[in-house]
């Protein structure tokens, strides 16, 4: 892998200060994109996943903030940047879909002009008419069908998938860098699913972009990820190209998750879970924080927490397990 | 187009009821309209013819029709007191009453919806909470008590505006002010939390996702979505603004309505009093029904069903 | 998404504590006095002044209608700490004795308002229909007048027939409990469908008994606020029927009363106008200071009205 990385996130550190105490939702975490991949960040809701992708866009709210570490988007440090500084590089070189397309494109704004903003913003268009050109450009790309009278509907007008495609066409509008996509297919049905994944992939390989994928299905991650990181309570705990993860997972939670995809085939009445829930954030004692729900935890994981491993070319866990392994 | 009408044909059953409600109430006072009419002496047969003109004889159903009827020909009867049309002195008065409502309306958006803004950017700061803690006083004063005030100050200690109305629109600023103070603490603490709430939604996160700043973010995206409430807000107002302007008109000697329906209580003069508080009531129902319509031409997902 | 699951798991871990904390009253009033001190200022503030009226011949300077035609007219002094009116009766005395009519009518047409709007609400809400369409236009007619007017109307009519202060209760009765009614009648509409009301129904019982053992004692946050609120809101336009005289009638005194009375010397005494209406903002603040309070606690979801 000697692409070079355009997101280059070290030891970040983002905390919610809540009156009942200090919430780590984001804690040390490292996480590379290296450009034309797509890389895929899994784990269940409230592992910190959401949180990481937005601390990149600075999306965290009171009374959230990062503490420390670092984000580098083609080598321009992210964190510190004043508001309009980081505003010029959202939406520009780097962009974002949320999960919901319901509730993130504002209701009473025609869908063309929300997508028009982003190019007068950032000053790709000179102009109203080119703005307008070059969305509708952007709808056909995405596959809007008659992308020209989309334009002047409102979104409460389009199905799901179609608002998803205009959020795609708003995110790639400016051809940013970087792609950051928070469960963009959650909220859809399974055939529109694979048609916006699909779309993702090709669009990742046209501007040799890089695409940062927020999802807790597995299923997603197979289809279209490259690279994997498992995220478990603010921290990656295991981390590796796709098919070597999926064929040499080696973090029980990993496992577990892997264990909880239904399978055609496989027997209905047995369908495994992990047992218990993630942790409260607020309480976290020293030892390894899966080690509540862990069948495999000793003495020395509840004391004490594991480093990330190396067990293999590019790949890392965070498992006294693949403790002798790594050294 | 059949929700409008649909919304007019609503306020029907409403308009009838207020009709009906002020008649029951007014006319409960018996015999009693006719003596005022007449004075100290007069004899038991003019009582009587009068009661008969004025068809105070017939049962009450048929004289609450018989005023409907009158009422949607434009004809409230006739005051006791001034001897003139109820109506031809309503639409005297309206003007001045409009005119002292609109610059009070004016001055309680502005400032209302201003100072609602800032309140919800610097939510928690001090700023907020003087704002704030100002609203909730701004609805704690009696507007008499502002009206006293800002006469008292602006208009006899500093002279800066004549102590009572004189036709000129300057004479309607004070009043206009201490009738929109009391709304504008109102609309700024709806404008606040409405705000605060809409910054709360996924589309905001969105817009700054796009790059767009802080002050574009409410400007462009935040603030259309926080007004929805607000122009409800605003009719419901329209009415306590009614209420006020009574005071205000009578403080500072204003000849609209509200002064029109002090004085018809004072002489006990009951057709004018119905016919004030019929009409008044009627334009708060219209505006109601504006502003019912003008929200579904703001919001597109009401919009289409109209 | 999962950033705001994450964020209501906090908030509704924390509204849990809360609800805990709720059950002893110490803690809720200590939670209130964190969030809230200008709320618990109030309440205190408003025992006060309830004190200072009930007591108000133990405390007050002078008697009730003592006058002293040789001390007319005073400005503030030592003798008369708020000076003294154009019949040489103390301002102080009277704004006691004053707090006497003005807190009883600002409670008992909240307490009748409230009572009316709570029936009248809960039976539309929960027999729908007919019976529904019909009270709600009966409120949406109530709400349509202009208050003030609606109660010049009332005043107009039965200030023949009865004491003025009696009046006034009908009057602000009248014109107050529609919207009582209103959210009485969204939130019955809510608890109807709610399962332990389902559960009830279904084993066998009857509508009354659902109103009273379960509907109603979930309206009472609400209607402590709405009560809180509506005190307020019945001192002003008591104030503002007697500034207009068509209030409270001498020899009665009340604040707004004081300042109609006391308007014709606005502009050579106008501390005279002063202390009485002063008296009205303090305590319509303070109760609507302490309704605010109230609500941020009981009822979250009337925040945003």
């Amino acid at each position: 892998m000697a692409k070079e990385n355009l997101l280059e996130i070290r030891d970040l550190h983002t905390s919610f200060f809540t009156d009942h105490g200090v919430v780590r939702a984001v804690n040390g975490v490292d996480l590379d994109v290296p450009e034309g991949r797509i890389v895929g960040l899994v784990g269940e809701s409230g592992c910190g996943k959401s949180m990481t992708a937005r601390s990149v866009m600075g999306l965290i709210k009171s009374p959230g903030r990062i503490e420390s570490g670092s984000i580098k988007l083609d080598g321009r440090e992210l964190v510190g940047l004043s508001d309009r500084e980081l505003r010029s590089v959202c939406g520009d070189d780097v962009s974002m879909i949320f999960q919901e397309p319901m509730t993130s494109l504002n209701p009473v704004l025609k869908v063309g002009r929300q997508v028009e903003e982003v190019l007068l913003v950032h000053h790709k268009a000179s102009t109203k008419e080119e703005a307008k050109r070059l969305t509708v450009d952007m709808f056909e790309r995405v596959g809007i069908p008659e992308a020209e009278k989309r334009m002047s509907a409102y979104p409460h007008e389009l199905s799901g998938g179609l608002r998803q495609r205009v959020m795609i066409a708003m995110a790639m509008v400016c051809k940013p860098r970087l792609l950051i996509a928070d469960e963009p297919t959650t909220a859809l049905d399974v055939t529109i699913e694979a048609q916006i994944l699909r779309l993702m992939k090709q669009l990742c390989k046209e501007h040799h972009m890089g695409i940062l994928i927020i999802t807790h299905n597995l299923g997603v991650v197979a289809e279209i990820c490259d690279d994997v990181y498992v995220m478990y309570a603010g921290r990656i705990v295991e981390n590796a190209p796709v098919f070597e993860l999926f064929d040499h997972k080696r973090h029980p939670y990993t496992e577990g998750l892997m264990n909880a995809i239904p399978k055609i085939g496989g027997n209905p009445e047995f369908l495994s879970t992990i047992p218990g829930v993630v942790p409260n954030l607020l309480h976290v004692g020293d030892g390894c924080t899966f080690a509540g729900r862990c069948a495999h935890a000793s003495d020395r994981c509840r004391a004490e927490m594991p480093a990330l491993y190396e067990v293999a070319e590019h790949h890392t866990c965070r498992c006294f397990l693949a403790e002798r392994e790594g050294q | 187009m059949k929700r409008v009408l649909g919304r007019i044909a609503g306020m029907i059953p409403v308009l009838l009821g207020v009709t009906l409600l002020i008649f029951i109430l007014l006319r409960v006072v018996p015999g009693d309209p006719v003596s005022i009419l007449l004075g100290e002496h007069y004899s038991q047969e003019t009582i009587d013819r009068l009661t008969r003109v004025m068809d105070l004889d017939k049962p009450l159903i048929q004289q609450f029709f018989s005023y409907v009827g009158n009422a949607v020909r434009g004809n409230l009867g006739e005051s006791y007191t001034m001897k003139r049309p109820v109506t031809t002195l309503i639409l005297q008065a309206f003007p001045s009453t409009v005119k002292l409502a609109l610059m009070a309306a004016a001055i309680a958006w502005v400032i209302g919806i201003l100072a609602g803004i800032i309140a919800a950017v610097r939510q928690n700061k001090l700023l907020d909470h003087l704002f704030m803690g100002m609203s909730l006083a701004g609805v704690s004063v009696p507007i008499f008590m502002t009206s006293l005030f800002l006469q008292y100050v602006l208009s006899f200690k500093l002279k800066l505006f004549p102590l009572t109305s004189d036709g000129r629109l300057i004479s309607l600023i004070l009043p206009a002010i201490a009738l929109g103070w009391n709304s504008a603490g109102s609309i700024a603490r709806m404008t606040r939390s409405g705000l605060i709430d809409v910054m709360q939604q996924d589309y905001i996160d969105t817009a700054k996702a796009k790059g767009l700043t802080k002050a574009s973010v409410i400007l462009k995206h935040a603030l259309k979505n926080s007004m929805l409430p607000v122009v409800t807000m605003m009719a419901i107002q329209l009415s306590s603004m009614m209420s006020g302007a009574v005071i205000t008109e009578s403080i500072f000697s204003i000849p609209g309505i509200g002064r029109l329906a002090t004085s018809a209580i004072q002489n006990r003069d009951m057709p004018l009093l119905q016919g004030t508080v019929l009409f008044t009531t009627i334009i708060v129902i219209i505006g109601n029904l504006a502003a019912d319509l003008l929200y579904s031409v703001l919001d597109p997902r009401i919009r289409r069903a109209v | 998404m999962e950033k705001k699951t994450k964020q209501t798991g906090i908030q509704s871990e924390a509204h849990a504590s809360d609800i805990g904390e709720k059950y002893g009253w110490k803690e809720m009033l200590h939670q209130m006095w964190k969030q809230n001190p200008l709320a618990i200022l109030s309440a205190v503030l408003i025992i006060a002044i309830i004190a200072a009226a009930v007591f108000a011949p133990v405390i007050a300077p002078y008697k009730e209608a003592q006058q002293d035609l040789t001390a007319r007219l005073q400005g503030p002094g030592m003798k008369h700490l708020l000076g003294t009116d154009e019949l040489g009766r103390d301002v102080l005395t009277r704004i006691l004795f004053g707090a006497r009519v003005s807190l009883v009518v600002g409670i008992i047409p909240s307490v009748i308002s409230l009572i009316i709007g709570l029936i009248l609400g809960m039976i539309a809400g929960y027999f729908g229909g007919a019976v529904d369409y019909l009270l709600m236009r009966l409120v949406d007619i109530m709400l349509a007048f202009p208050s003030l007017l609606l109660s010049m109307v009332i005043m107009y009519t039965l200030g023949r027939y009865a004491n003025s202060v009696i009046c006034i209760f009908a009057a602000l009765s009248i014109t107050g409990w529609a919207s009582v009614a209103r959210v009485v009648r969204s939130q019955t509409l809510s608890l109807k469908e709610s399962v332990y009301v389902e559960a009830a129904r279904s084993i066998g019982v009857g509508k009354f008994r659902i109103m009273f053992r379960h509907i109603f004692p979930n309206c009472i946050p609400s209607l402590i606020v709405l009560f809180t609120l509506n005190v307020p809101s019945c001192i002003l336009s008591e104030s503002t029927l007697s500034f207009l005289g068509i209030g409270v009638q001498p020899p009665a005194a009340s604040w707004g009363l004081m300042v109609n009375q006391s308007k014709q010397f606005l502009f050579g005494m106008p501390w005279l106008a002063l202390a009485p209406s002063i008296t009205i903002m303090i305590v319509v603040l303070a109760f609507n200071f302490l309704g605010d309070g109230l609500r941020d606690i009981l009822d979250p979801y009337m925040q945003t009205r």
